[in-house]
């Protein structure tokens, strides 16, 4: 039992370690992939055919094949094409994408639950359609679509742990990393798992009760 | 890429069916106790099974899947990396479709329950004749898109040597150095394997619909 104890004490840090790199990574694909979500939500809906169907591809691409697939794809296909990223570039390109194409559905249901008043209210007062989106629609559509967003950020960052298959050093990796070398795969892979669940499910509980407490005030 | 390269990414879709389909039915019977659990009137019960479907749930799968096949395997219990593969994705299919059975419990009107039960109808025959058929029916189109997603999840399976697509794709990859166009038919076959999935539930779902009184 103190053995034990020693060896989850003496391995803490190198998990903490990959810690900071799952989120890091978490954070850079939704920073670049909420944008993209929105950008390929507008995309969708676009009346011009050459920017709907790239961004209907896109989105249909990064939900259809699994996230393995795509990191292994931006990291072991994009050299053969004269691309040699990273594992963190890859990783990050890869999961902006997986990211992009299941948050434009979130946001496109949020855009769609805005009132068709709003739309016409800003044609009325004489808005041009870009000015419309920014300060009326989108601000709006945003709001709605937050807390589905934030349950999504939850799923992104187990996701990240797929990461393990190019060499990215994050949790899981350092946890393998770890039970290669002592043999010890139960008991390091428990604490990583802890980790995990540490911070999934007092995230999971806030986003359930965020969102309670934002549909209590509607009709 | 050559012919034999797809034929040989073509040929891991057994194991690719096979590790969803295991997973999945392993899951949808395990969901049923838990669901039970979960609806449970004692509040001992009720909160145990809240915790294991958190738990279940806020663990990714791969750490599962690498806890069931490199820790237990390494030492207390010989597991083969295809069981493993469908013991650690049909855990989490459980806890997935317990949650799917209760939204589709809570969608059974509740005077289905009242109706049978004035009926003089016992538990067992309410639960078979009145409610199941009702709940397979609401829990259908959740339970596809569960299904879809699992058989994408399956792609983890690669990572501890299972040969289904994902495998096959990195195998020929590490071999040819073709990666971009091997992983992009890779992805290509599960979206393929998934199309006809997702329009045989829509059909099966209007024709279940039609029979139905809403």
């Amino acid at each position: 039992m103190i053995d034990l104890l020693d060896f989850w004490r003496d391995s803490v840090p190198q998990l903490l370690d990959g810690l900071e790199v799952t989120l890091r990574i978490t954070g850079v694909a939704l920073a670049l992939g909420i944008p993209l979500g929105l950008a390929l939500a507008l995309g969708v809906q676009s009346p011009t055919s050459s920017i709907r169907y790239p961004s209907l591809a896109i989105v249909e691409i990064g939900r259809g094949a699994p996230a393995l697939i795509l990191l292994q794809f931006a990291y072991f296909g994009l050299p053969s094409a004269g691309l040699s990223l990273s594992s963190f570039a890859a990783a990050s390109m890869a999961l902006a994408w997986t990211t992009g194409a299941y948050t434009s559905e979130i946001i496109r249901a949020g855009l769609q639950a805005v009132p068709r008043g709003q739309r016409e209210a800003a044609v009325a007062v004489g808005m041009t359609h870009i000015d419309g989106l920014r300060f009326v629609i989108v601000p709006q559509a945003m709001r709605i679509a937050a807390p589905a967003l934030l349950g999504f950020a939850v799923l992104m960052l187990q996701a990240s742990s797929l990461c393990f298959a190019i060499a990215l050093p994050e949790l899981l990796s350092q946890a393998y990393i770890i039970g290669t070398n002592t043999f010890r795969y139960m008991p390091i892979l428990c604490l990583a798992g802890a980790l995990y669940a540490a911070i999934c499910i007092p995230a999971s509980l806030a986003v359930a009760s965020i969102e309670r407490e934002l549909s209590r005030h509607t009709a | 890429m050559t012919l034999d390269a797809v034929l040989l990414i073509a040929s891991g879709i057994p194991l690719t069916l096979a590790v969803t389909a295991g997973a999945f039915a392993l899951g949808a019977v395990l969901g049923i106790p838990l669901c039970a659990l979960r609806v449970s009137r004692s509040s001992t019960l009720h909160l145990a099974a809240v915790a294991i479907i958190m738990l279940l749930r806020s663990i990714p799968p791969i750490v599962w899947l690498f806890l069931l096949y490199f820790g237990i395997g390494s030492g207390f219990l010989r597991v083969g990396p295809v069981e493993a593969s469908v013991a650690a994705l049909g855990l989490i299919t459980a806890a997935n479709m317990a949650e799917i059975y209760r939204g589709a419990l809570r969608g059974v009107h509740s005077g289905q329950w009242e109706a049978s039960t004035a009926l003089g109808m016992k538990p067992w025959a309410r639960f078979r004749d009145v409610l199941a058929p009702q709940i397979c029916r609401m829990a259908l189109p959740s339970s596809v898109t569960f299904f879809i997603g699992l058989l994408k999840d399956s792609a983890i399976a690669s990572t501890i040597g299972v040969g289904e697509i994902a495998f096959q794709a990195n195998y020929i990859s590490r071999r040819t150095f073709e990666g971009l166009e091997v992983f992009a038919v890779a992805g290509l076959v599960y979206i393929l394997i998934s199309l006809p999935i997702a329009a045989m539930s829509r059909q099966l779902d209007s024709r279940l619909r039609e029979r139905v009184a809403q």
